[in-house]
């Protein structure tokens, strides 16, 4: 097999990876961003995603309609929690906010067994994109090419959306200071109800995407939640760009660690962090030094 | 216009407002002088509603505002340009703006306001954190200024600048006046809050303890000074 054709492959491998990584990721950086709140029930929004995923596509033989109704009912659980349990321990401090959404990611879980089930389920690849492709006589899975696609549309969709609109300006606002955005007249409440339910509605595309690859199973939420907390760091908290840049990275470093040091490609994630904090602490685009 | 009676606030066990008596008429500066710590700021974060107060009445034409959450008096028309300025440090010039630009500007357009602060105009593009004092200054009272408030509110404008971009301040806060706008200004200052403001309150250990016309205190100022403001 020759070196360049292999290179290719392996870095649409590592992109359509990353994507999945980045819609877990950009969701818990921008909530920490507004709300300084680590949300530990972000592994199972994603979780959620997949099992969401399952049935809409099952009910509606419609893979793209889970795409939309998966992310939609995970998001409005998300808001609807920040609403209800968050909000009142904004004055709180921080220990308060891990417990109550590690205790989420226990009920959570617990919901998605009694209505699902204990055992992994199957989610075929959309008709449009089943099969492969050959790119310089290698084969390569067109869900794959769809997934690296769809993850530089959504990510050009968000940056978009927090630079053009008003939603935008305001959770970029209130990321900097939230009681000034308050007393120039915005209900800063709702914008982290916002923000808390985009959130969960990423990871819960990302849950979507991810099934037909992996399956929906109850596993899913503990290995997405490092994943996650991993992209956060190495991009810093809060950070939009940072998260899509620490996903291709950490996307990049499983694919290939994978194939040249399979024994130690699970560390391989974690060294790269270990080096990211030695040189930058905050993070490589984070704010505290 | 803002009339506050009996204001009283407390942060945990310290009673930091012990009964606040003021009166902004329309188009009027009014001016608060104090030493550190006797609660000029607090009396402004409690009309915000960034402090609720303990009782009192907030008054904004009649309709008492007290306790209100600080966008819902945000939206009654009152404007706040903070201590410290508190500019979003990663948002353009334009963009700072826009934030307090909850609707269409009526009569503080974005357009005029960068008539008014020409050197904004020029950096626009620019950050907030890229921006001097006195621009940075400029900014907090145009983004202010965007939501066409019926009062404004201004603590500690003149912090940190110099005595150069104080004189210019003072013409800004003039020129404001002119306008028809309505000011609360909490200064340290005096030579500012003397040349811009109609009347003047010295306020001591949460109170208002004296109120005169600058020309009234200038006659009086030596005793003043030494009884209220020095340490």
């Amino acid at each position: 097999m020759d070196l360049l054709p292999f290179l290719l492959v392996q870095c649409l491998n590592a992109l359509s990876q990353a994507a999945l990584l980045f819609f877990l990721g950009v969701g818990l950086t921008l909530i920490f961003g507004i709300m300084r709140i680590v949300n530990f029930a972000h592994g199972t929004f994603y979780m959620l995603g997949a099992f969401l995923g399952y049935s809409a596509a099952r009910l509606s033989g419609n893979f793209w309609l889970a795409m939309i109704v998966g992310p939609i009912i995970a998001g409005g659980i998300g808001a609807a929690f920040e609403v209800g349990l968050l909000r009142p321990l904004y004055r709180r401090d921080d220990s308060a906010f891990l417990m109550v959404t590690f205790g989420l990611t226990l009920v959570l879980g617990d919901i998605i067994r009694l209505l699902w089930g204990v055992d992994a389920l199957q989610v075929a690849v959309p008709d449009a994109f089943a099969g492969i492709v050959f790119l310089f006589d290698e084969p390569f899975p067109v869900y794959r090419l769809f997934l690296a696609g769809a993850g530089v549309v959504v990510a050009i969709a968000i940056w978009q959306f927090l630079e053009r609109t008003r939603l935008g300006l305001l959770i970029r606002a209130t990321s900097q200071n939230a009681e000034m955005v308050h007393a120039l007249g915005v209900d800063v409440n709702l914008v982290r109800s916002g923000i808390f339910g985009i959130g969960c509605g990423l990871a819960a595309l990302g849950g979507v995407l991810a099934a037909p690859l992996v399956t929906a199973s109850l596993g899913m939420a503990g290995n997405a939640i490092i994943d996650a907390f991993v992209i956060v760091i190495i991009g810093g908290m809060g950070s939009f760009l940072g998260s899509l840049l620490a996903a291709v990275l950490v996307a990049f470093v499983q694919v290939f660690g994978t194939y040249y040091f399979p024994d130690f490609a699970l560390a391989a994630m974690y060294l790269l962090m270990l080096l990211v904090l030695v040189v930058r602490p905050g993070g490589l685009l984070g704010k505290e030094a | 216009m803002l009339r506050i009676e009996g204001l009283h606030t407390h942060y945990g066990p310290s009673h930091i407002l012990q009964g606040v008596d003021l009166a902004v008429p329309r188009g009027r500066i009014c001016a608060v002088l104090g030493r550190n710590g006797v609660g000029k700021t607090t009396t402004v974060r409690s009309i915000m509603g960034l402090v609720p107060p303990t009782s009192g009445r907030v008054l904004l034409d009649g309709q008492d505002i007290a306790g209100w959450a600080p966008h819902l008096v945000a939206r009654a028309g009152v404007a706040y340009v903070p201590e410290g300025r508190l500019i979003f440090p990663d948002l353009s010039v334009l963009e700072n703006i826009r934030v307090g630009e909850r609707r269409p500007a009526k009569v503080w357009t974005v357009e005029r306001l960068l008539e008014l602060f020409p050197s904004l105009r020029e950096r626009s593009g620019n950050r907030g954190w890229q921006l001097s004092g006195g621009e940075q200054q400029m900014l907090a009272i145009a983004r202010a200024l965007v939501s066409d408030p019926r009062v404004v509110l201004l603590d500690e404008p003149s912090q940190g600048l110099a005595p150069l971009v104080v004189r210019e301040l003072a013409a800004v806060i003039k020129r404001l006046c002119a306008e028809g706008v309505t000011i609360l200004l909490i200064e340290q200052n005096m030579k500012l809050a003397e040349a811009v403001a109609d009347e003047l309150h010295i306020m001591v250990k949460g109170r208002i303890v004296y109120v005169a016309s600058p020309e009234v205190f200038r006659a009086e100022e030596e005793e003043i000074r030494g009884r209220y403001l020095t340490v």
